[in-house]
């Protein structure tokens, strides 16, 4: 009921390195930090924060899944959850109020929160979880790419990125314009073969996840006994390489 | 149409931004701290800062949780129930002060050594165990003892400098990295951001873990070790490296102790280092074949040959090793099973420790030169690095471990290389260079130095004639003579034995030891709350200073309140565990970027300030004045003004003028150069003393001038551990300072000057009981957004983990019918307890682990007694004893490394069944009452600012 923008001039995302993502959590309390605390949108509630059944509202979150190969040991992949800023996103055209938007200029989808009641299709029509209605306020929360930040003249440039972004210790979340063949995002993507998720729901996400490499073993030979089968054996050996020294 | 509502896109969220030191883990990164209105808005990591560059933690990003939490004590507290009860009431600064002084100047007339000083995460060592020195106390130390000593002494026994503090692998360069054990232990943000470089380069990373999470996660390839058996892996490593001829025998020979020669004569010389009249360790020379000092200019050591002398034929160092590590007891065959690890897969990894040290040549243009003279005209490396913490160390083996891990670092030559691991300043910095333990002077005197140090031999102990130990935890005495952190884990335990002597106080700070701190938590907190026939408390009086109010708070008769890491000044000291990197000689500090305001309470007060106030009225040497008066009016004021040597004091920049960095006088302005500076100070190596350092005349020059030492010292790593022989030449028999005859055995086995593995006395024990009685190793791992006790009164983070399972191996879950959301009892030789469980597959098939210190007894930390911390959550504490079974010989052994006394957490051993239905919780405890209350029913961090 809502319209998304015929085209955007930019597609902002993320692009999330899941060979290098710890499960660390620092993106998690990073975001639920700055969206709370900058004021641009209602806090992320905390209830019972301190009791039986604490539930608060947070805009990323990170699971831990236990993968088992055919072959081969159990691998544990890191995934962080957010929204993905989908360029034909479902959870604006649900929107019977237009408080679910798409921004023309960057693509970035935002909720009016003065426009939102709540009524939480939006959050039903999302493929990926990604939305969370807030305990306190009521109104649907979702990841704003930190849009209060990224170009925040009252920041230093260098810290004009996602929280999540400048938080990240080893360095997996990556910020740009994935519409720009030659953004660093855009060139990482084709270099580490990026992957939408779950393309089959047809909702164009923007935000693309790095696989894991490979894991397992090199293949190494293992060495060859030079020293042991030496003539005098391993002090033969010795001898013979110190006078080479 | 599409929309385009209006939003404010450039908020401007704070008055000003304070940059100073994060403490909610021991990483010490820099933050910036946004202000509004007087309060903290937001924290952030500071860009400019050597620790984390910008980056945070989840933790970090979570401290205005931390700072807000409802669990912050609000003023003293003296004790008015019984001890546990949490029965308080809030007394006034004078009437707490008041107190203390009471219970402590007698003892320190009398019998100083009765008040026991323990800190827990304390940052500030060198001040508060100054204080225990000048108190007159040998019973001061901090968590090391349970914590990680293991990988710090061998570190510095073997190399001069240890992983973490002073130690880091060379990110930049490494070529393949090995992480052994490694969970969120230390150095949080610094080993993610150092992943993250390896990782964005491709770099291979191997994991030896029993569990594959977090950082083990991310590793290209996992080896899915079995606990305790680390030792025998690396040895494996070693043997593999020899057998082939894959060593670095030029590094061996120049930079370690490969070539020294060893005395072989019968005697009380035998087994040490052979040296000339001036004391100078000899090596056998090839050339002349002859000894020569090891720092001869010139000398070409001989690693094969020994030197025959009055019929007597002293080998070197490297014959010894290699003759240890070729023992066919250490083939990859040999060890593969107890390792869990196939020996196909030991001999690729040794192939690709070579591949990487010695196939792809790694050459800084640096020239440099040496200690002997000699120009080099580049830094050669050897890019191979490794990472090991807690995984190691918490085994009563894991002195040795971390040692045959150091030695296969210079077999391969891969320490202060390019590419290997690199010392932070104030390291290097040799045993030998180190302080030795003080112990008493008598009543009313200081010791005459540092209570903790490092030991070189028997008569360093703090033993008397008899050989009993002088501390009450007995550290530096013939049952953990290298226990350079001290044995916090024994503490209590022996306080409430009376063994070997009874003391009157405890005085803790930020050391939970009535829960997750201690082993055997029940019996612990039984112990804090005993008495005696006449009703009296076993262990008289009980002081704890900490900020929150934790489970040990409501053990404490007396609570010293202190402030959040954001209400206070602190010094992150080259005197103690500095901030340095590898390129940087740093240190940092703390200081109240909001006050402490507790209103309508007595309100806290920063703890070193506190201690500093308490030795004054002491009047404790140093504290005090000629006449009487403070000395300093709080730490801010020691930090700048107290002097440990001439020109060295805290902190090592802007002294003097304000020109000075290293050496210089007290400089009034020097705090206000920290805070414009973002909280730090740093000095960067100059690049041609970045490697090599123990050796580098550029380096030696440099740290000299900086004031790191006072004069060049240059040392070849010890293969062969000199001290370690002394204690078992005493053990054998020779010298005025013998071992009791219970303790020679021990000695002569586990003092061993190279490095072995042997089976952790703790799985000896299970083992012992039977095949198939205890048949699981069992383990914990610290989350990365949890650091201990503290995050759980955290509102966001305890979100993210409020209750922990046992992870159990799939064939076990498979075995035992074991369903979702199944309970199980978990029995080891110590007790049994009943806890939630959850399949993993990713770990090794005898283990089974939880998260550490999530599990909180009901009432403490602010929290409902119904929250899942403590309805749920649970400990392993439980199940380990702080002391050994009986075995048959009438003594009981501390649960610890025989050599350091580092707590062995993790010999635990178990079995598991299932639990019927209806299974809780156990053991249960009563809850305590909350000193400070509940926290409330919502937050809405930022609303105000709406």
């Amino acid at each position: 009921m809502t319209a998304l923008p015929a085209r955007t001039e930019k597609s902002l995302g993320l692009v999330i390195d899941l060979d290098t993502c710890v499960g660390c959590q620092a993106c998690v309390t990073s975001c639920k930090e700055w969206n709370s605390a900058s004021g641009t949108h209602l806090p992320l509630a905390d209830l019972d924060p301190y009791g039986a059944s604490p539930r608060g509202s947070f805009l990323n979150r990170v699971h831990s899944f236990e993968v088992v190969p055919a072959a081969g040991p159990a691998v544990v992949v890191h995934f962080p959850r957010s929204c993905l800023h989908c360029a034909d996103a479902p959870c604006v055209t649900v929107c019977p109020t237009g408080a679910s938007w798409k921004r023309a200029e960057d693509g970035i989808v935002l909720v009016d929160e003065g426009a939102c009641i709540g009524c939480g299709l939006c959050a039903w029509a999302c493929p990926y979880g990604a939305r969370e209605l807030d305990g306190a306020a009521g109104v649907m929360k979702k990841c704003t790419l930190c849009v209060d930040r990224i170009g925040n003249p009252n920041l230093p440039a260098a810290d004009r990125v996602p929280a999540c972004v400048k938080a990240c210790p080893t360095g997996a979340r990556h910020f740009g314009d994935l519409a720009d063949p030659a953004s660093a995002v855009s060139r990482l993507v084709a270099e580490r073969e990026g992957f939408a998720l779950m393309p089959e729901q047809g909702t164009r996400p923007v935000n693309r996840y790095l696989p894991p490499r490979p894991r397992g073993p090199a293949g190494a030979a293992p060495l060859a006994p030079a020293a042991a089968a030496a003539p005098g054996g391993f002090l033969g050996w010795l001898d013979r390489a110190l006078d080479r020294l | 149409m599409a929309r385009t509502p209006t939003l404010e896109l450039a908020p401007r969220i704070a008055d000003e931004v304070r940059r100073t030191t994060c403490y909610m883990c021991a990483c010490r990164c820099g933050i910036e701290v946004h202000l509004k209105d007087g309060r903290v808005r937001h924290i952030e990591g500071n860009r400019d800062h050597p620790v984390n560059r910008g980056v945070l933690c989840a933790k970090g990003a979570s401290g205005v949780m931390q700072h807000n939490a409802p669990s912050r004590l609000r003023a003293p507290l003296l004790r008015t129930g019984p001890r546990g009860s949490g029965a308080m009431r809030e007394i006034s600064w004078d009437e707490a002060m008041d107190l203390a002084v009471g219970w402590l100047a007698p003892l320190r007339a009398t019998a100083p050594e009765k008040l026991a000083f323990f800190t827990g995460r304390d940052q500030s060592q060198s001040l508060t165990g100054w204080w225990a020195q000048m108190f007159g106390t040998p019973n001061f130390a901090a968590h090391g003892g349970f914590c990680s000593v293991n990988m710090a002494a061998a570190g510095i026994y073997t190399l001069g400098g240890a992983f973490w503090e002073f130690g880091a692998p060379d990110w930049e360069r490494s070529r393949l990295h090995v992480m052994f054990g490694v969970a969120e232990d230390h150095d949080s943000n610094p080993i993610k951001i150092g992943l993250g470089r390896l990782k964005a380069r491709g770099t291979r990373v191997i994991a030896v873990n029993p569990v594959r999470t977090g950082y083990a996660a991310i590793a290209d390839d996992w080896i899915a070790i079995t606990p305790g058996s680390d030792g025998l892996l690396i040895l494996a490593l070693a043997q593999e490296l020899l057998r082939a001829g894959r060593i670095d025998l030029d590094y061996l020979a120049r930079w370690t102790d490969a070539g020294i020669l060893v005395d072989g004569r019968e005697g009380p010389t035998k087994g040490l280092y052979l040296r000339d009249a001036e004391g100078r360790p000899l090596v056998r020379d090839r050339r002349q074949g002859a000894p020569v000092p090891w720092e001869a200019a010139g000398a070409a050591p001989d690693l094969a040959r020994g030197w025959v002398a009055d019929g007597v034929e002293h080998r070197p160092v490297f014959r010894h090793l290699a003759d240890r590590l070729l023992d066919p007891a250490h083939a990859p065959e040999a060890v593969a099973g107890r390792c869990g690890v196939p020996a196909a897969r030991i001999r690729a990894l040794a192939a690709e420790l070579a591949a990487a040290a010695f196939d792809a040549p790694l050459s800084l243009p640096r020239p440099w030169t040496d200690f002997r003279g000699e120009r080099h005209a580049e830094m050669v490396g050897r890019p191979v690095s490794f990472h090991a913490m807690r995984g190691i160390a918490a085994h009563a083996n894991g002195f040795q471990t971390a040692r045959a891990l150091h030695v296969l670092q210079c077999l391969l030559g891969a320490v202060e290389a390019p590419g290997g691991m690199r010392f932070k300043p104030p390291c290097p910095r040799p045993a030998a260079a180190q302080p030795r333990p003080h112990g008493m002077q008598g009543p009313g005197r200081p010791l005459a130095g540092p209570p903790l140090g490092f030991p070189l031999g028997p008569e360093d102990l703090l033993v008397d004639a008899e050989g009993r130990p002088q501390r009450l935890d007995k550290a530096f005495s013939w049952e953990a003579p290298l226990a350079v952190h001290g044995i916090m884990h024994m503490v209590i335990a022996n306080a409430h034995a009376g063994d070997p002597y009874p003391v009157d106080t405890l005085f803790f700070y930020m050391a939970n030891m009535a829960w997750n701190s201690s082993m055997n938590t029940a019996a612990t907190m039984g112990m804090l709350a005993d008495r005696r026939p006449d009703g009296e408390y076993v262990i008289p009086h009980i002081i704890c200073a900490d900020a929150y109010s934790s489970e040990m708070v409501a053990y404490s008769d007396l609570v010293l309140p202190d402030t959040t890491y954001l209400e206070r000044h602190d010094c992150i000291s080259l005197l103690d565990r500095p901030i340095s990197e590898p390129e940087a000689m740093a240190d940092s500090i703390r200081w109240p970027v909001v006050a402490p305001e507790r209103p309508g309470h007595a309100g806290v007060r920063p703890f070193q300030s506190v201690l500093l106030d308490l030795g004054a009225r002491l009047g404790l040497p140093g504290m005090v004045r000629e006449d009487g008066s403070p000395r300093y009016r709080d730490y801010a004021d020691y930090m700048v003004n107290h002097e440990r040597r001439p020109g060295i004091g805290p902190l090592a920049g802007w002294r003097g003028d304000g020109s000075a960095g290293g050496r210089g006088a007290p400089n009034p302005g020097q705090l206000d150069r920290y805070i414009a500076n973002g909280g730090f100070w740093q000095a960067h190596v100059p690049d041609g003393a970045a490697f090599f350092k123990p050796w580098n005349r550029a380096w030696q020059d440099w740290a000299t001038a900086m004031g790191l030492q006072d004069r060049p010292t240059p040392y070849p790593f010890a293969l062969w551990v000199e001290p370690l022989r002394r204690f078992q030449l005493a053990a054998e028999g020779h010298g005025p300072r013998q071992p009791p005859a219970h303790l020679r055995d021990r000695i002569r086995r586990y003092l061993d000057p190279l490095p072995f593995w042997h089976p952790p006395p703790g799985a000896e024990e299970a083992e012992a009981a039977g095949a198939g009685a205890f048949p699981l190793h069992a383990l914990t791992q610290r989350p990365m957004p949890m650091y201990h006790s503290w995050g759980s009164q955290n509102a966001w983070l305890r979100q993210i983990l409020g209750q922990n399972l046992l992870f159990l191996p799939e064939e076990l879950w498979r075995s035992e019918g074991f369903a979702a959301g199944d309970w199980a009892h978990v029995t080891s030789p110590h007790g049994t307890i009943t806890v939630p469980v959850a399949p993993m597959a990713a770990q090794n098939a005898a283990t089974v682990w939880t998260w550490n210190a999530i599990g909180k007894r009901a009432g403490a930390w602010a929290l409902d007694p119904a929250a899942p911390e403590a309805t749920g959550g649970f400990l392993l504490n439980h199940l380990i004893g702080e002391l050994l079974p009986d075995r048959g010989d009438g003594r009981r052994w501390s649960n610890s490394d025989p050599v350091t006394g580092q707590a062995a957490w993790f010999d635990l051993r178990v079995r598991v069944t299932r639990a019927g239905p209806g299974a809780s919780l156990a053991p249960a405890f009563p809850a305590q009452a909350s000193p400070v209350g509940r926290g409330p029913d919502r937050v809405l961090h930022g609303s105000d600012w709406r």
